[in-house]
């Protein structure tokens, strides 16, 4: 008993925070299930009935869309980001020159910039080439916006590869890019899948850049479109609850199929091993 | 591939070594130059070139985007040192800095603790926990929304359910609550990743402390001030750093959540930004606007890199 008073308090704390934490979710699972009727009726019960027609009716209201777009857009950049920053990490972190630290605080600066001071320019630029409102003009901002922090890891990362390896691969006859291609980047596997997953994950919940360079409904990723679902159904609770829930599906699937690596890639630089 | 080795590999004769040095200082340049090149351009065009471009649209006036340009020096900044609005979006701005700080922060830490503590469960508190850092900051706001709708919202139920249904408010339309409703939902959503970071402060630390500690006679408390929070402070400098930088960025929430409204109550810098830019189309005087978001994230950073510095001089953390 005693041992048992010792702990309630602790218990008590543990579940407020489990509700703090988790409630908000499974109110928008909860309401996404209901039908406008029994929202109306009665917001707040957890289960009334089971029904997934919400989901299917915002699937076909261009959710799917949302869906393809994001994707496209979010892996394209990802891809290209992971291998130019690579790229740009190995000199950076394995080769002596002048101008190494300056370029690097360069690039590395970016991660304190806001996106704000960019904006203007960019949807600018976007207009004179021709690109506005489609979905080449997000994936230059996505890319060079992720730069920073993945240049931050890989550099980390690279440092740590002995020397002694790269001058055998020299010695075998490999360049820079040789070495770089046959050593380096093998070793690097988690470093690489920490930053493909913390810049997925960034760049698929981003919204200033949509907001901004999108205007067309077909065009829009997933959470331009879950905010113009919001404008267009305010009045349909159980609707919007599935979209978002729908929406945020794929991350939580992901974080509970591989909690270990999602968690890493997300911490990204700031945990280190 | 093999082109770097056959030039090094040619029978130099004649070629004196002064010129063999250069030729190879010119390939190392040039072998550096490809490896920067595809991730430095892309960069400068879409980072450093618009701070400048910003900077320069700054000075003009410019109000919609058919009109020229007029430049009219730093009156768009003598405006802006004026303009009410823009004090009270720089006021918001570092109150969600303070919160983020002083609230999500410790949260995180106590979140961290409740993981390493004797109860059942954990894998559980540890999943859970963790779940609002994973949804995008659209989606958190739209959901919150209705949490905080004043008729079907869970906020107002649940006053309702204790019996004090007086207390219940539009929350994110009016002005005395709109802007603490948003900090909630910001502590909601950022706590879990100072939790994140916190465990793995915690798992560092070596078991054997806390086994002499005991040893000694510490109670939880006791070890708790001496070793867990000392050892600690790494993360929590970090963790503070993040919170600034990241703070000074807010958009997104309350974009969603209440626009800057109710009558500006919680506009931002970015906010702000976004309307004379994207709905008034007063680019110059946004530009101004964001300009100072730049300038102020650039002092902040200055600031907190002089502070590294000493603090490492000295060699300790607190």
């Amino acid at each position: 008993m005693i041992f048992l008073a010792k702990k309630f308090p602790l218990y008590v704390l543990a579940l407020f925070l489990l509700v703090f934490t988790g409630y908000p979710f499974l109110y928008m699972v909860a309401t996404s299930l209901k039908t406008q009727e029994e929202f109306f009726k009665a917001p707040f019960s957890i289960i009334t009935s089971i029904s997934f027609d919400n989901y299917f009716s915002v699937l076909e209201m261009g959710l799917t869309q949302y869906f393809v777009n994001s994707i496209l857009v979010s892996v394209i950049s990802v891809v290209t980001v992971v291998f130019i920053s690579a790229l740009a990490s190995y000199p950076l972190s394995r080769m002596r020159f002048r101008l190494n630290r300056t370029l690097f605080l360069i690039f590395i600066a970016g991660m304190m910039l806001p996106i704000h001071s960019t904006l203007i320019p960019t949807f600018m630029l976007t207009q004179k080439m021709e690109i506005y409102d489609t979905m080449l003009a997000l994936i230059g901002p996505y890319i060079a916006f992720s730069i920073p922090i993945s240049i931050f890891i890989l550099t980390q990362f690279m440092q740590e590869i002995p020397q002694a390896l790269e001058d055998a691969a020299k010695i075998d006859g490999c360049t820079h890019f040789g070495v770089f291609w046959r050593v380096i980047l093998p070793m690097m596997g988690p470093a690489l899948s920490t930053v493909f997953i913390y810049n997925l994950i960034h760049l698929w919940t981003e919204f200033i850049f949509a907001l901004v360079l999108i205007t067309s409904p077909e065009k829009m990723t997933l959470p331009l479109g879950l905010q113009n679902f919001y404008g267009e159904f305010s009045v349909n609770v159980p609707g919007l609850m599935a979209a978002l829930t729908l929406a945020s599906l794929p991350v939580l699937l992901v974080y509970f199929i591989s909690q270990e690596k999602v968690v890493k890639g997300l911490a990204g630089g700031a945990v280190k091993e | 591939m093999q082109k770097e080795l056959q030039i090094d590999a040619k029978p130099q004769v004649k070629v004196g070594t002064s010129v063999k040095v250069k030729r190879n200082q010119w390939n190392k340049l040039l072998t550096i130059s490809l490896f920067v090149a595809p991730a430095f351009i892309i960069y400068a065009i879409y980072v450093i070139y618009p701070i400048f471009a910003t900077f320069n649209y700054s000075l003009h006036e410019w109000n919609s985007m058919q009109s020229e340009k007029t430049f009219i020096g730093f009156a768009n900044y003598v405006e802006l040192f004026n303009d009410q609005i823009f004090w009270t979006a720089l006021k918001n701005n570092f109150l969600v800095v303070f919160i983020s700080v002083f609230v999500q922060i410790p949260l995180g830490l106590v979140m961290a603790l409740m993981l390493f503590a004797p109860i059942r469960g954990i894998k559980l508190f540890n999943t859970i926990y963790f779940m609002p850092f994973l949804m995008s900051t659209v989606a958190i706001g739209l959901l919150w929304v209705f949490m905080f709708d004043p008729i079907n919202g869970t906020m107002n139920q649940l006053l309702r359910m204790l019996g004090v249904e007086k207390w219940q408010v539009a929350w994110l339309s009016e002005e005395s609550t709109a802007m603490w409703s948003v900090l909630l939902v910001i502590v909601w959503q950022f706590a879990p990743f100072y939790m994140i970071l916190f465990k793995a402060g915690i798992v560092g630390i070596p078991e054997e402390l806390y086994e002499a500690a005991q040893i000694d006679g510490a109670n939880k408390w006791k070890q708790f001030t001496h070793i867990t929070f000392p050892l600690l402070m790494p993360t929590i400098v970090s963790s503070s750093i993040l919170a600034i930088v990241g703070s000074l960025k807010t958009f997104d929430l309350f974009y969603i959540m209440t626009g800057g409204g109710p009558n500006n109550a919680t506009e931002l810098m970015g906010t702000y930004m976004f309307k004379q830019a994207f709905q008034i189309f007063d680019m110059g005087y946004a530009s101004t606007i964001a300009f100072m978001m730049f300038f102020i994230a650039f002092i902040v950073v200055a600031i907190i890199q002089v502070m590294e510095t000493q603090r490492r001089k000295k060699g300790g953390y607190l």
